[in-house]
Order: C-alpha cells, then sequence, then structure tokens
C-alpha cells in the first residue's frame, strides 16, 4: 500500500457517557477514495467527527500524514488540510452563496480550488453567488458545501451522507462530479447510506457495526453476501 | 412646541441608549450571551475615563484614545479567560457568571474610587448649544446621537462586509462547522467582546459627561440598553438604534406630561411593544 495520509488506531470516541466508538483501526491511502458504511448509529458520523477534530480523542490513536493530530481542535485539524462536507449540508444561514465559498477559503492553502473553478464546477452557484444561501434547493445547498470544503484545498475530505434527502437524479449529478474533485491527489473518505454507490466510488470499504469495524475489502471485490452480514450482523 | 422639543431632545438621548444597547445586542449576537454585568462595564469605562483625565490632563474625548484599547482588552480577556468557559447549552451559567461580575465590578469600584458622584469634565462641550428654528439643541446631545449612528453603521459594515464579520455571523450560525472552517471559536468570541467593550468605552465616556455617575448606577444602565435591544428586535443593529430612540422620547414626552413619569413612560412604552410585538418591531433581518 502507498503511504497512508491518515491512519486511525484504537480510537474509541464518547458522547458523554456514551462510547460510540471502540478500538477502531482504519487507513487511508494517498490518494484513495475510501468508502464507510453502516447502519443508522454505527458510528459513522462519530468517526468522521472525531477525524475533523470536532471530538477530541488521544493524541496518537489518529495520525495525519504521520503526525499525531488527536488531540487538536477542530480549527488547527482544518488549518492542516482536512476538511468536511457535513451531514445535511449545514450552511451559514445568514451568509451567501458566495460569502460561504469564501469562508471555506479563509485557510488560505494553495492548491487548484478558487471561487472560479467551484463555479465552473457547479454553474448554477455562480447564477445564485449573491443569494442567501437558505433560498436554494436541497441540491445546490449541497453543491456549495461541498465547494465550501474544496475551497480550503484539502489534501484529505470528508464526505458526510452527501446524498441525504436528495433526488436520485440530483444524486447522480453529484457523484458525476466526484472524480473531478477527487482525481487531483487528493483523499477522500465517503459515507453513505447507499452501498452500491459508496462501493462505485470508492476503492476500498469499511463496515461499522456497533462502534467496531465488522468488514474491510476492496470495493470492487467485496460480496453482497459479506456486506450483508456486516452490516446487519448476522452471523 | 414642547411637545416638538420633547421628541427632538428624546430622539437624541436615544442615541445614548444605543450606545448602551450596541454593545449588548453584538455580544448576544454573535454567542447567545446575555450579559448582566454590560451596565457596570459602561460605569467601568466611564471611571477609567475620570482617570485617564485626571491623571493627563486631557479632554474625555481625547480619552476614548486611551479607554477604547484598554476597554476592548479587558473584553478579550475576560472572555477568553472567564466567559467561554461558561457557554455552551445552558443558558444559565454565562447568567450567574455575569452576574457575579457585575457585583465584583461594583465593589470594586466603590474600593477604588469611593461612592462620590463623579463627572467628566467636558469644558465648554457641556454647555454648548445649536439653535435650530424655535428649539435648543445641545452640542453634546447632537453629538452622542452622531457617534451612535456612526458607531451603528460602522458595526453594520463591519458585520456585513468584513471577513471578520463574516467570521461573526458564521459562528453565530453554527459553531461546529465555523470551527471546520478554520475559526477558533474562542479567539473569534473574543474578539467579538473585544469590540462589544470597545463600544461600551464610547458609551460611558458620554455617560460620563452628560451626568454624573458612582458605582451603583449600571444596573439602571442595563435596563436602558436592555429595553433598547428587545424593542428594536434582537440581533437587529439598526432596530436597536431605532429602539433607543422609541426608549428616549418616551422618557422626554413622559416627563413633559409630569416631570414623575420620566423612566416610568420608557418602561411602560417597553412593556406595550413587548405586548403588541414579543420579538420587538425589527427582529432579525439579513443584508
Amino acid at each position: 500500500m502507498p503511504d497512508p495520509i491518515l491512519q486511525i488506531s484504537g480510537l474509541d470516541a464518547y458522547y458523554d457517557d456514551f462510547q460510540a466508538l471502540y478500538g477502531l483501526d482504519l487507513t487511508v491511502a494517498k490518494g484513495e477514495v475510501l468508502a464507510i458504511i453502516g447502519a443508522n448509529g454505527a458510528g459513522k458520523t462519530t468517526l468522521l467527527r472525531a477525524i475533523s477534530g470536532l471530538i477530541r480523542s488521544q493524541q496518537d490513536h489518529v495520525r495525519y500524514k504521520t503526525a499525531p493530530i488527536g488531540d487538536l481542535r477542530a480549527d488547527q485539524v482544518a488549518a492542516l488540510g482536512i476538511a468536511m462536507v457535513p451531514e445535511g449540508r449545514q450552511l451559514f444561514p445568514s451568509l451567501s452563496v458566495e460569502e460561504n465559498l469564501v469562508i471555506g477559503g479563509r485557510i488560505g492553502r494553495d492548491g487548484p480550488w478558487s471561487l472560479g473553478r467551484i463555479y465552473d464546477l457547479f454553474p448554477v452557484l455562480g447564477e445564485r453567488r449573491h443569494q442567501a444561501s437558505t433560498s436554494l434547493s436541497g441540491g445546490q445547498q449541497q453543491m456549495v458545501a461541498i465547494g465550501r470544503a474544496l475551497m480550503s484545498n484539502p489534501d484529505l475530505i470528508l464526505f458526510d451522507e452527501i446524498s441525504l434527502g436528495l433526488a436520485p437524479i440530483i444524486i447522480r449529478d453529484i457523484y458525476a462530479a466526484l472524480p473531478g474533485i477527487v482525481g487531483e491527489g487528493m483523499s477522500a473518505i465517503i459515507v453513505e447510506q447507499d452501498i452500491t454507490k459508496a462501493l462505485s466510488v470508492s476503492s476500498r470499504v469499511y463496515c461499522l457495526q456497533e462502534g467496531r469495524v465488522s468488514l474491510e475489502g476492496a470495493s470492487q471485490t467485496v460480496s453482497r453476501d459479506e456486506i450483508s452480514r456486516a452490516y446487519f450482523g448476522i452471523d | 412646541m414642547d411637545w416638538i422639543n420633547a421628541i427632538v431632545q428624546g430622539t437624541l438621548l436615544g442615541g445614548l441608549y444605543a450606545l448602551f444597547a450596541a454593545g449588548l445586542s453584538l455580544i448576544f449576537g454573535v454567542m447567545r450571551l446575555v450579559n448582566i454585568a454590560h451596565g457596570d462595564l459602561i460605569v467601568l469605562a466611564a471611571y477609567l475615563g475620570l482617570t485617564t483625565t485626571v491623571a493627563l490632563d486631557v479632554h474625555p474625548l481625547v480619552a476614548l484614545v486611551l479607554v477604547i484599547p484598554a476597554m476592548a482588552g479587558i473584553g478579550y480577556a475576560l472572555q477568553r479567560g472567564v466567559l467561554n468557559q461558561t457557554l455552551g447549552n445552558d443558558i444559565l451559567p454565562p447568567l450567574l457568571v455575569t452576574f457575579g461580575l457585575s457585583v465584583i465590578l461594583q465593589n470594586a469600584l466603590l474600593e477604588a474610587y469611593t461612592a462620590d458622584p463623579q463627572k467628566l469634565n467636558a469644558g465648554a462641550l457641556e454647555t454648548a448649544s445649536i439653535p435650530l428654528g424655535g428649539l435648543t439643541l445641545g452640542v453634546l446631545p447632537v453629538l452622542t446621537f452622531a457617534v451612535a449612528v456612526a458607531v451603528i453603521g460602522g458595526l453594520q459594515w463591519l458585520f456585513y462586509k468584513t471577513p471578520l464579520g463574516r467570521a461573526f455571523r458564521a459562528t453565530s450560525d453554527n459553531q461546529d462547522i465555523a470551527q471546520l472552517m478554520g475559526l477558533n471559536k474562542a479567539h473569534v468570541f473574543g474578539l467579538a467582546m473585544a469590540l462589544a467593550l470597545a463600544v461600551t468605552a464610547i458609551a460611558g465616556i458620554f455617560l460620563g459627561i452628560r451626568t454624573s455617575f458612582d458605582p451603583s448606577i449600571g444596573g439602571g444602565r442595563l435596563i436602558f440598553g436592555f429595553e433598547a435591544v428587545i424593542i428594536g428586535g434582537l440581533g437587529n443593529l439598526w432596530g436597536t438604534l431605532a429602539g433607543g430612540i422609541i426608549l428616549g422620547v418616551a422618557q422626554t414626552v413622559g416627563a413633559v406630561i409630569d416631570p414623575g413619569w420620566q423612566l416610568l413612560a420608557g418602561h411602560i412604552v417597553f412593556l406595550l411593544i413587548l405586548a403588541v410585538r414579543p420579538n420587538g418591531l425589527f427582529p432579525r433581518v439579513s443584508g
């Protein structure tokens, strides 16, 4: 395997007294698209929150480009080049479309992504740049959320349920744009309910079940049978 | 003529109330923090102005050059050192802590400056006036009003036209996601409190020039500030100016009817507006 960009070992995560992740191990190679699947409550979102620093963990349980980052704040993690497209889009309602994108770029890392390039990728956003972000359709809001994450020119981008609540045709458009996004050496973790979608865009897949990895394998070779066992925990 | 005079003077008085309220509105708008110590911080600024004018023998308005950065520094330190720890899903801790801070400030001011009423000496500015039609406008109230408009216009510009304002709005909208944008919310909140107390410094100096003050008057200023914010609608800065003016006019008109009714009239108008429009006259609008 090429050099890992992200290495997670023995990660525990908690919400107050509730433990959501149990000694999780996971590796993302440079330039790789990794899919994470699992039932609701399996810990997928928690895992992304732990990587991004929104949940702090022990220093060396999360390593990014070999540096320990588990105990960093989310803003410090973001500055190192990890961006997240959060579940439910979560745009800033009091910011316009363009302001949402601009604030994504405030970290100021060098790279290919700029306002102009985002508008090339999603032309509809350029037409609506001065509108309130809340006035857009769900699919357009998802484009803003993706653009906002790209504006920081991350090396690792985390997608949390980007198809949730969107019409199938919109989902198709967004997934059609993905190869152009992650094709430039960027690594990605995609959390997705739609297993077929997840497998088609990723090279490897992890299945989580109750806070533990229940399956790990290459997306092209893993069988449906294995997935349903790992997904539902049927032995 | 009495009535017109009362309305004009009340409008100008509203400028001072808007200055009291602007910092309060800003703090609540950015971090949902209700600052019970706000009035006492205004009084603290007035005392810092007093010390500066006496020690350096300068005009109170010149003292602003020192008092504004001093208050901003106090604001940043207060936010990072104390208030950030109280913020969370529960609104009670910040209320309790700022209430405690209010008590501490009053007692510290009492120790440092005694209970004797003090006043900032602004010389000719205090009595200068401009005749306008049949009315006579004090230069100081006119200046206070102009400064209030400038402060609120400046805050509005900062909020909607600058990267710092964008950071304030984003952090106010969603703290977690703002962190993902590389914003350290503890620092952003510190800057918001610094800005709010910089405005408070201006409010304190104009208060000290206009009337005498002692360590116990903070509570009253807090009430006027709150009323202006709530009349105008939470989170709307121009609404806060309008709220200050409505409160000021209500007080001066009440005083024309009966001098004893000045404060009561203000409170009654506040209650009436709250009964009819519980969200204030101009609740938060974007842009």
